[in-house]
């Protein structure tokens, strides 16, 4: 009680905080990436375990034996929708209402931000199919939802005739007690999330699309399911959503506990379960898996359609079939039935899936992080921005004493109103001056691309870019009114007052980000913390003291942050030898070799928020940029 | 119902009643030796005593009729008597007599009246809901069946079901409860009649049950219309932990509530004798706290163990019951309406290799021996009827039952109280030892200093100068 009172304590203490101040920066710097780290091994990731009662175990029969319905029906698909050159919506309606579902469509349309130069589209406009299974002996009240993504390039009909030929399995029993939605949905995730708006009857994209003509109850849970290749050897299961959203821990427990049973080759990340943690491998197989994990989640893109459900608190994962070249392979029947037994399990449920975790980290398929155990490692970085903050904040209090004499009583009182008065009122107009640029940043280039395209020689997607450039660049040579703020008498006062400022602000920020994305906060402050500390005009006439605060706060806005995590990823994956996709496929199947535009025409078509976390980034970027002389 | 109306007009309770019951009692039983006993001899009569001690027990807190019995041999060979009685009351009483052995007919007749029950009731409770506790349901549905099968009919038992799974949409096979995997047994049977079912299982209503408070307008198929002859079944089922049973998940009854409910009922007058089976996680914490007389009780798992479900059923795709009902079940399937069985056979009915909890059972209030106790005596509805048309002739004994006369005389005097179990333990609850008196000075020694003071005060005033004090 008496540390911070007592005059004599405090005096110590803050002597003690001045004089360590460094080394205690990178101890605790150092304390977080260690404790990143540390949370892929055991002490810190507990074995994921069923915490919903009423998925209590995986005692279900399983009876789905359509393997061979199944595959007739994926290639009469596949005849018909080379035959037509898209969703042959009639053979799916016709084929669904003869298997005994309700058939409906809905129509849908969306003009693309940017022309999508790889598939040749602008305007998109498709059609979903879904029909729907009544629960023979219960109201419909609630519903589960099977989907399959038909997208331009990928063909999906493995996973379109396994999904028929599920519906006529079934079709056939009788203890369904909530309904069960099959939806095929064409142009990936547009469509998706054109069935989703129409379905909870809103619409935050701007698409225009027909209303649905049948629904059933709410959604309680989803599997979205792509088959690409004809031969599947593993399944993988992708988790993250639309910024960085995570169904609940229960939904990946059940499809973990399924593929146990059924024998099932499972990865997380393209990733095996480790499988010995007594050598070297185990470990760093998860340390690799996590940090893909964290890379995903960070990028704020969803890994799977299932990511849009994930907006309306339907909790959803996708599953993939992975061709890895193995001996073994598994027939549709085996997903088959991982399938039926997870919605039959999924049937029993009473409640919205809520006992499990949220919020997690997966080093493998059957261990997580909870968020208890992960949220210190991002404390660890942030308090580097509280303790350099604390620094500068007794530095301005005995900026007026010499070092040597901060310690006299009457020192620490006379230059405090001087103090206040260099503050606030000359700080005010540097952060507005950087709010506004981060709003411009947000804002701008989306709103300004068809003007730009008017008049001059570009197509929309380089006018986003050179758009960005140019406020990146403007934003440099504003006027900061930074010289009001060098005070003359004190010359080192007015840059501490501001870099404070921008610190605590950065720090608050950051915090907010870690958690609600943790991945995203945490690599943003892995990154930022380090300069934004180090960060310091070293002369007053010297240029090289002011270039890395602007790099810093000017060089990586949020658009090329995002491209960055995707080499990056791209990166981790070639490190990890035991990849299950082989590098080829995954480089040609994979969004991340899209090009840039399309990631920005996806994610300003299905993920409006996804933005909110650069206006975020730019935003509180922007004091630091007031520190250039 | 009439016929306890009739007791309670010839027999009204009164202090010195119980005397008089007994001793009719042992002279109706001693009278059935009839001639026999004269070979008996005293010392088996000595022997005898004792047992019959144990035995009074069950006879002497509540008034009790000799009646008029007839009582035929089953072999049709040796003579039987008719006690004296009231002739209103008549039941007519099997009792096999082949051999002259007279011990061997006192045991039977000691058996004919080790319970003094006139009827039986039973309480079936499943407190949980949702499809995943089918197993509950299962279970109370069994034991449901099996006192429905040894005798006690839909009338005299109230069935109380938190969940309908029976209807269930996720149920595969509608309008059934299976007990067995493969769907070897179907207690749900063809007729049952639940009386308190889905939200009307509640705390408050098993405790009116229980006690009889309850409104005027229920239904009598709702009301546990016991009276102090009537043996009661109390079979629990449900998720519960150290003292307490989770009922529907919204609220729990706790184990000194359940204590009190039973007292409340013992001083009501509402039963005879109670057996209270409950199947919980923790389930002998349940009936730690009882302390009413005449309950005998048994549980699935001691303190600190969890009860573990069996019979995992895929096609169903959750566990069909309970390890402790399911043994319980098995074991009474094997009992018949004449079944000799008693209350040892099922204590040991699941022994921890099959339980892997350790059932536990407490007969300390009880005032039988267990071994003597049948399972009918609560699962049934068993009356020893055989109607005879010919007249029997019995020449009474006057010498044996003077005799007996005097020995339950001397037993009388010996009888103690009935027994309660020793109640809350406050001290124990609130942690604090009784207070000790603080030393205060004895009264003879205060009255001696008031007396020395008064005395030292004449001594210096003198009593002339009383009117200046005064």
């Amino acid at each position: 009680m008496g540390l911070l009172s007592d005059p004599v304590r405090r005096r110590a203490l803050a002597r003690l905080v001045l004089r360590l101040n460094a080394p205690l920066c990178v101890l605790s710097y150092l304390a977080g990436i260690a404790w990143f780290l540390a949370l892929a091994f055991p002490p810190l990731t507990q074995r994921t375990y069923m915490s919903e009662n009423a998925m209590g175990s995986t005692m279900v029969e399983e009876q789905f034996a359509g393997g061979d319905r199944a595959r007739v029906f994926a290639r009469d698909f596949a005849v018909h929708r080379r035959k037509s050159g898209a969703l042959p919506v009639a053979w799916l309606e016709r084929t669904m209402r003869s298997v005994g579902l309700e058939v409906y469509t809905q129509s849908f349309s969306r003009k693309l931000p940017f022309p999508d130069e790889t598939h040749e589209r602008y305007m998109v406009s498709g059609i979903n199919v879904y029909g729907i299974l009544r629960a023979p002996r219960a109201a419909s009240t609630e519903s589960l939802v099977l989907t399959v993504p038909c997208g331009s390039d990928s063909t999906n009909s493995q996973a379109v005739g396994l999904l028929l030929a599920l519906a006529a399995h079934f079709r056939g029993q009788i203890y369904w007690a909530k309904d069960i939605i099959f939806l095929v949905t064409e142009h990936d995730l547009l469509g998706t999330e054109a069935w989703l708006e129409a379905y909870h009857d809103v619409n935050v994209t701007g698409m225009q699309s027909s209303p649905l003509q049948g629904r059933a109850g709410a959604i309680q849970a989803a599997v979205a399911l792509e088959l690409n290749s004809d031969v599947v050897t593993s399944l993988d299961v992708a988790v993250e959503g639309l910024n960085g959203q995570l169904p609940n821990l229960d939904l990946l427990n059940l499809f973990q506990t399924f593929c146990q049973k059924g024998g099932l080759l499972c990865t997380l990340q393209g990733k095996l379960q480790p499988q010995d943690w007594a050598s070297i491998d185990g470990p760093l197989q998860s340390v690799q898996t996590l940090l893909l994990m964290v890379l995903q989640q960070a990028s704020g893109r969803p890994h799977g359609p299932h990511g849009l459900f994930l907006r309306y608190r339907v909790e959803a994962l996708t599953l993939r079939g992975i061709n890895s070249f193995r001996q073994y392979k598994y027939d549709l029947v085996a997903v088959g039935k991982a399938l039926e037994g997870m919605f039959r399990k999924l049937n029993h449920l009473l409640e919205r899936l809520h006992q499990s975790f949220f919020f997690y980290l997966l080093p493998a398929l059957s261990r997580f992080v909870s968020i208890g155990l992960y949220m210190p490692a991002a404390g660890f970085l942030l308090l580097v921005l509280g303790l350099k903050a604390l620094e500068l904040w007794m530095q301005l209090h005995e900026a007026g004493v010499g070092p040597e004499e901060a310690g006299g009583i009457s020192g620490s009182s006379p230059p405090l109103p001087l103090t206040q008065g260099v503050g606030l009122a000359s700080l005010v107009a540097p952060l507005l001056i950087s709010q506004a640029v981060g709003l411009a940043l947000y804002v701008l280039p989306v709103l300004g691309q068809h003007v730009a395209t008017q008049h001059f020689p570009v197509t929309e997607a380089e006018a986003v870019v050179l758009t960005l450039l140019a406020i990146c660049a403007a934003g440099l040579a504003l006027p900061h009114n930074t010289h009001r703020v060098a005070n003359p008498q004190a010359p080192d006062r007015g840059w501490m007052a501001l870099k404070l400022v921008a610190l605590i602000y950065l720090a608050l920020q950051l915090a907010c980000t870690t958690l609600t994305n943790f991945s995203l906060g945490f690599l943003l402050a892995a990154t930022m913390v380090p300069a934004a500390a180090l960060v310091k005009p070293s002369g007053p006439r010297c240029p090289l003291g002011s270039w890395p605060a602007v790099c810093c706060s000017r060089g990586a806005p949020g658009s090329s942050a995002c491209s960055a995590w995707h080499l990056l990823t791209f990166l981790v994956r070639l490190l990890g030898s035991r990849s299950e996709a082989p590098a080829a496929s995954a480089l040609g199947g994979e969004p991340w070799m899209d090009t840039w535009d399309m990631e920005l025409a996806r994610a300003d078509l299905a993920q409006p928020q996804v933005h909110t976390p650069t206006l975020a980034i730019s935003a509180h970027r922007g004091p630091e940029l007031c520190l250039r002389r | 119902m009439e016929l306890k109306k009739t007791f309670n007009v010839l027999y009204p309770p009164c202090p010195d009643y119980t005397g008089n019951s007994r001793s009719a009692e042992a002279r109706t039983s001693k009278g059935w030796g009839g001639a026999g006993l004269e070979e008996a001899g005293q010392a088996s009569r000595e022997k005898k005593k004792k047992k019959k001690k144990k035995n009074r027990a069950a006879l002497r807190h509540s008034p009790r009729p000799s009646r008029c019995r007839k009582l035929k041999p089953a072999s049709m060979v040796d003579s039987c008597f008719v006690s004296q009685g009231l002739t209103a009351l008549a039941a007519f009483l099997l009792f096999p007599f082949d051999s002259l052995a007279a011990s061997q007919i006192e045991d039977q007749a000691e058996q004919f009246f080790r319970s003094g029950h006139t009827n039986n009731w039973a309480v079936l409770v499943c407190t949980s809901r949702f499809w995943f506790n089918y197993r509950h349901v299962a279970n109370t549905l069994s034991v449901y069946r099996s006192v429905k099968r040894l005798g006690i009919p839909d009338s005299h038992i109230v069935l109380m079901l938190a969940d309908d799974m029976a209807c269930n949409p996720r149920n595969p096979k509608p309008a059934t409860v299976f007990s067995h995997k493969n769907m070897e047994l179907n207690v749900y049977g063809d007729d049952v009649e639940v009386d308190y079912r889905s939200y009307e299982v509640t705390v408050e209503n098993f405790l009116r049950l229980l006690t009889g408070r309850i409104p005027s307008s229920t239904p009598r198929s709702k009301r546990l219309l016991s009276d102090d002859r009537s043996n009661i079944l109390i079979y629990m089922t449900g998720h519960g932990g150290n003292g307490f049973l989770k009922f529907q998940d919204s609220e729990e009854i706790t184990n000194i509530e359940l204590a009190d409910a039973f007292e409340q009922m013992w001083q009501k007058r509402r039963y005879n004798e109670l057996l209270f089976i409950i199947d919980t996680c923790q389930g002998a914490s349940m009936y730690e706290r009882f302390y009413s007389p005449n309950i005998m009780a048994l549980a699935s798992s001691q303190v600190g163990e969890d009860s573990l479900s069996h019979q995992p059923d895929p096609a169903i795709g959750v566990h069909l019951m309970d390890r402790y009902t399911f043994y319980v079940l098995e074991f009474l399937e094997e009992i018949n309406p004449a079944s000799q069985m008693n209350m040892n056979d099922l204590f040991q009915v699941c022994p921890k290799s099959l339980c892997v909890s350790t059932p536990g059972h407490r007969t300390d209030l009880f005032q039988r021996d267990p071994k003597n106790v049948l399972i009918t005596d609560f699962f049934g509805s068993v009356r020893k009827v055989e109607i005879t048309t010919e007249t029997i002739s019995l020449q009474p004994d006057s010498r044996i039952m003077e005799s007996s006369y005097k020995e339950d005389q001397m037993d009388e005097e010996l009888m103690e109280p009935l027994k309660y179990a020793e109640q809350l333990p406050v001290a124990q609850i609130i942690h604090q030892k009784p207070k000790l008196k603080d030393w205060h000075p004895p009264g003879g020694f205060i009255l001696g200093l008031w007396a020395l003071i008064i005395m030292v005060f004449f001594k210096t005033y003198g009593i002339k100068h009383m009117k200046f004090i005064f």
